[in-house]
């Protein structure tokens, strides 16, 4: 045994090759591996849109549904209760919707919906993931409060655009999920609207 | 030594071959499911015959498309009956319930026959039925003795009258010929075919991925080939040192 | 930091880290300084291989324990949500069938190789012992995780071995019935063979391949020629004949796992039932504990001792001598009482009896799959049967008469080893 005779820039060489084409094979395998963590064909036909019948829903009220494992509320408001989104502006953090990724392009606007009658949202506090409560009527909280959503874990509040207050832990509006508006008052949830 | 090992694995591959056996003189299915065709027309015949009483509750409808080359709309729309909800499986028209009162029991599931019996068995039970005015269902089959499920493709196959002989004590089935009185609308060539598409089907439907394994199966030993050369050309360099 | 003699690397991380945890010496006394017989062959290859199957069954293991559901209503029907819904689910289960077969296919021929070069022969003998548990674990393992995908063959295979132990006189039932937990197999037996099968006996398993690999690099390896490569030293110390695992075996065992593989995902890709041998056809029908499939036999690599129990007419007397079948070879390092290792020096008649034992193996392995009643050859699958046991046992007989009473005619052992 003896390696006088090798011929050292071969061996690099081919250690070289055998080292990437094998490095490449284990980088192959690890894709299904890892690809197996995706949503199954089940889950993502469990993830299927919902519909929501609003024909009955009365101002002021509220459906509960669910999409993709998570709660979705569609909420019909009141028209005082759209009025009052003009007045809170300066005491919101983000009022315009200008962080797009808490909702599709056209629920950027000031009562954050396709019409501004419903409001569809995802009740998971942008803070730490608890549910908000509900909390329409004015005065209902404190004072001057004007209908919204108030977490009951640290304190966050969002208005009844689901806008967050500035000064609450929360840092983002409460998400919208994609959604169409269908004939005869149907909401479905997790179609978009196409071509507004 | 060499002999040794040749000899083992010599008898280990005769092993396999035997082991395959199980039921004597099938016909041969042969089933090809890259054959989208044969799939389409498998498709359709399963969804309009066999659907209403059996069902594959583990296959999805939306498997369908990729494998018979074929929309998802043109699924909807030709071969599922009632309503469609994204994501729904293959299940029967009739009601488990039913189909025990109807005919004794309930039909088997049939997302996994092509494989638990085999292609062959499936492809030789679709074309053993014949007349038979003494069972309830009118109908036998010589694969399955005295089978509950009726002939539910008589009207493409005609209506098969079995020849009898006497083996011993016992009164066999010798043959099966459709008479030409009671022709169908398939000649027997075309109902071969026709059975062969739904045999065809079933397998997919045992193992949906079947035809991509195959395919994804050619790379990677195209791929391990070439790994395996350079390992052995590393091998052969270093062992320069030793011999 | 560390001394330039005993490890390479003296600064950095490496050399931080070696002063605080054995790494360069482990690397160094296990696979680069581990010096190995040069004259490995072929047969040599199955040891690394086992240990490559060995981790492709736990992370494929791991991966299918997350969408597997081990209970009576649903372990079916979560194993063909694994082939059919979860991405490259069927990948993943293939390779965990195609594993299961392939560990037994390795295992075997590297224990073949251990009888033909006396590798069980002292001081190797706790090396075997060593093996032989893990062999014997693997059973284990195999027949639990076979019960797991809930189908026919699962449910009866399970009914069949478990009830031999019912075969033992006296407390047979109740030791049945503590197994099973339940008075037929139920859910209650499937979830704790899952715990088995999926914690306990891989931990034991995993342990014991690290006491044969630590037994083996103590004593150092064997070869073809059964030569102490440690006899004949250089003036270093090192074997003459020995060459450091590292990089020669290295480089040529990752020869042989390409090869390895190139057969295993033919199987996979192409053929992942393998004509109904390593996954049934019965197994495609969810279980069903009021009809019994027409042909029950178990997977092809216990079929050889299930010959050997089917070969005794009596239930307890099957169940002993299938027990012995295996428990003989534990005890091969003391039957064998021959002083030359390797099949190349030994006695003719030791060459045919190995042959013969080899045969008997493959062919009890093949008559296992056959009904009881099925004729060959004009004798019915039982008689065959008892021929070959009779041939499988006469083996050991054999052995220690052959080499106790000084029958056997050995040629000369080289001093070295020869190519």
């Amino acid at each position: 045994m003896s390696q006088e005779g090798a011929n050292k820039s071969r061996r690099r060489f081919l250690t070289g090759a055998v080292s990437v084409v094998g490095g490449a094979g284990a980088a192959a395998v690890a894709v299904p591996f890892l690809a197996y963590w995706n949503p199954s064909a089940t889950t993502r036909a469990a993830g299927a849109p919902v519909e929501v019948d609003t024909s009955t829903l009365e101002p002021g009220q509220r459906v509960d549904t669910s999409w993709r494992g998570q709660p979705v509320w569609v909420i019909r408001r009141s028209e005082k209760a759209i009025e009052n989104l003009n007045e809170l502006e300066p005491q919101l953090r983000d009022p315009n919707s200008d962080v797009e990724s808490q909702q599709p392009a056209y629920a950027r606007n000031i009562h954050r919906s396709i019409d501004p009658e419903f409001l569809v949202v995802v009740p998971i506090c942008t803070h730490l993931g608890c549910i908000p409560s509900f909390m329409p009527q004015p005065g209902s909280l404190s004072a001057d409060w004007l209908g919204g959503f108030f977490c009951p874990c640290h304190g966050s509040r969002f208005d009844m655009a689901g806008r967050v207050y500035s000064g609450v832990p929360a840092p983002t509006n409460l998400p919208i999920p994609p959604y169409r508006m269908a004939e005869d008052g149907l909401i479905v949830i997790g179609e978009d609207e196409e071509a507004a | 030594m060499k002999k040794t090992a040749l000899a083992l694995l010599l008898l280990l591959a005769s092993g396999v071959a035997f082991g395959a056996g199980g039921y004597a003189d099938l016909m041969k299915a042969r089933v090809d499911v890259s054959d989208e065709a044969s799939l389409q027309r498998g498709a359709a015949l399963f969804t309009n015959l066999c659907i209403s009483c059996h069902s594959a509750k583990y296959v999805r409808w939306n498997a369908l498309p990729d494998a018979l080359g074929v929309s998802m709309e043109m699924v909807e729309d030709n071969l599922i009956y009632g309503s469609y909800q994204e994501g729904n499986m293959m299940r029967a028209a009739m009601r488990e319930a039913d189909a025990e009162r109807w005919f004794g029991a309930a039909a088997p599931d049939l997302s996994l026959t092509a494989r638990s019996r085999g292609a062959d068995w499936v492809y030789t039970y679709l074309n053993s039925f014949y007349r038979d005015p003494d069972a309830s269902s009118g109908w036998n089959n010589t694969l399955l003795v005295n089978s509950s499920m009726p002939h539910v493709m008589w009207t493409l196959q005609g209506v098969p009258e079995a020849k009898f002989e006497e083996v011993g004590d016992e009164i066999q089935v010798a043959g099966i010929r459709v008479p030409e009185q009671q022709a169908g609308m398939l000649s027997e060539e075309e109902f071969h075919q026709a059975t062969r598409d739904i045999t065809n089907f079933m397998a997919f439907l045992a193992e949906p991925v079947r035809a991509k394994r195959q395919e994804i199966g050619v790379w990677v030993i195209g791929f391990l080939v070439i790994f395996t050369f350079l390992a052995y050309l590393l091998k052969r360099e270093y062992w320069r040192d030793i011999h | 930091m560390s001394d330039a003699t005993t490890t390479k690397a003296t600064g950095g991380l490496l050399g931080w880290v070696d002063a605080r945890f054995p790494l360069t010496k482990m690397w160094n006394e296990h696979i680069a300084e581990y010096y190995a017989p040069k004259n490995f062959n072929f047969w040599y290859y199955f040891g690394s291989l086992a240990l490559i199957v060995l981790v492709n069954q736990l992370l494929t293991g791991i991966w299918l324990t997350m969408n597997y559901n081990p209970s009576a209503e649903g372990a079916f029907a979560s194993v063909e949500y694994i082939m059919r819904d979860v991405e490259w689910g069927w990948l993943i289960r293939y390779m965990h069938s195609t594993g299961a077969s392939a560990f037994f296919v390795v295992v075997y021929l590297h224990m073949f190789r251990a009888l033909m070069y006396g590798s069980y022969q002292k001081p190797r003998e706790l090396i075997w012992i060593f093996g032989m548990i893990i062999y014997l674990l693997l059973m284990a393992e195999a027949f639990m995780g076979y019960l797991l995908p809930w189908g026919q063959m699962s449910f009866w295979g399970a009914q069949v071995i478990i009830s031999l132990f019912g075969a033992i006189p006296g407390v047979g039932e109740q030791l049945a019935l503590w197994i099973r937990g339940d008075y037929n197999i139920s859910g209650v037996t499937l979830n704790r063979f899952f715990a088995l099968h999926v914690v306990a006996l891989p931990l034991a398993l995993v342990g014991l391949v690290v006491f044969h690999i630590l037994a083996l690099h103590e004593v150092g390896s064997n070869n073809p020629d059964g030569v102490d490569i440690k006899k004949n030293k250089d003036a270093s110390g090192k074997p003459k004949d020995g060459i450091p695992f590292h990089p020669y075996y290295t480089v040529k065992d990752t020869f042989g796992l390409g090869v390895f593989l190139i057969f295993f995902a033919a199987v996979v890709f192409f053929a992942p039932e393998m004509g109904g041998l390593f996954l049934e056809p019965p197994n495609f029908e969810p279980a069903n504990p009021l009809q019994t499939p027409e042909h029950i036999a178990p997977v092809w690599y216990f079929t050889a001792f299930y010959s050997v129990l089917r070969a005794v007419p009596d239930k307890f007397g099957g169940v002993v001598l299938m027990g012995l079948a295996i428990f003989m070879l534990f005890l091969l390092p003391w039957i064998d009482r021959g002083k030359v290792r390797s099949i190349r020096y030994r006695g003719l008649g030791h060459k045919i009896a190995l042959g013969l034992f080899a045969a008997a193996f493959v062919i009890l392995s093949y008559l296992g799959l056959k009904a009881p009643s099925d004729i060959i050859v004009g004798l019915t699958v039982t008689l065959w049967a008892q021929i070959w046991t009779a041939v499988y046992f006469g083996f050991f007989v054999f052995l220690y008469v052959y080499t106790a009473f000084g029958f056997e005619r050995t040629k000369p052992v080289p001093e070295r080893v020869t190519d």
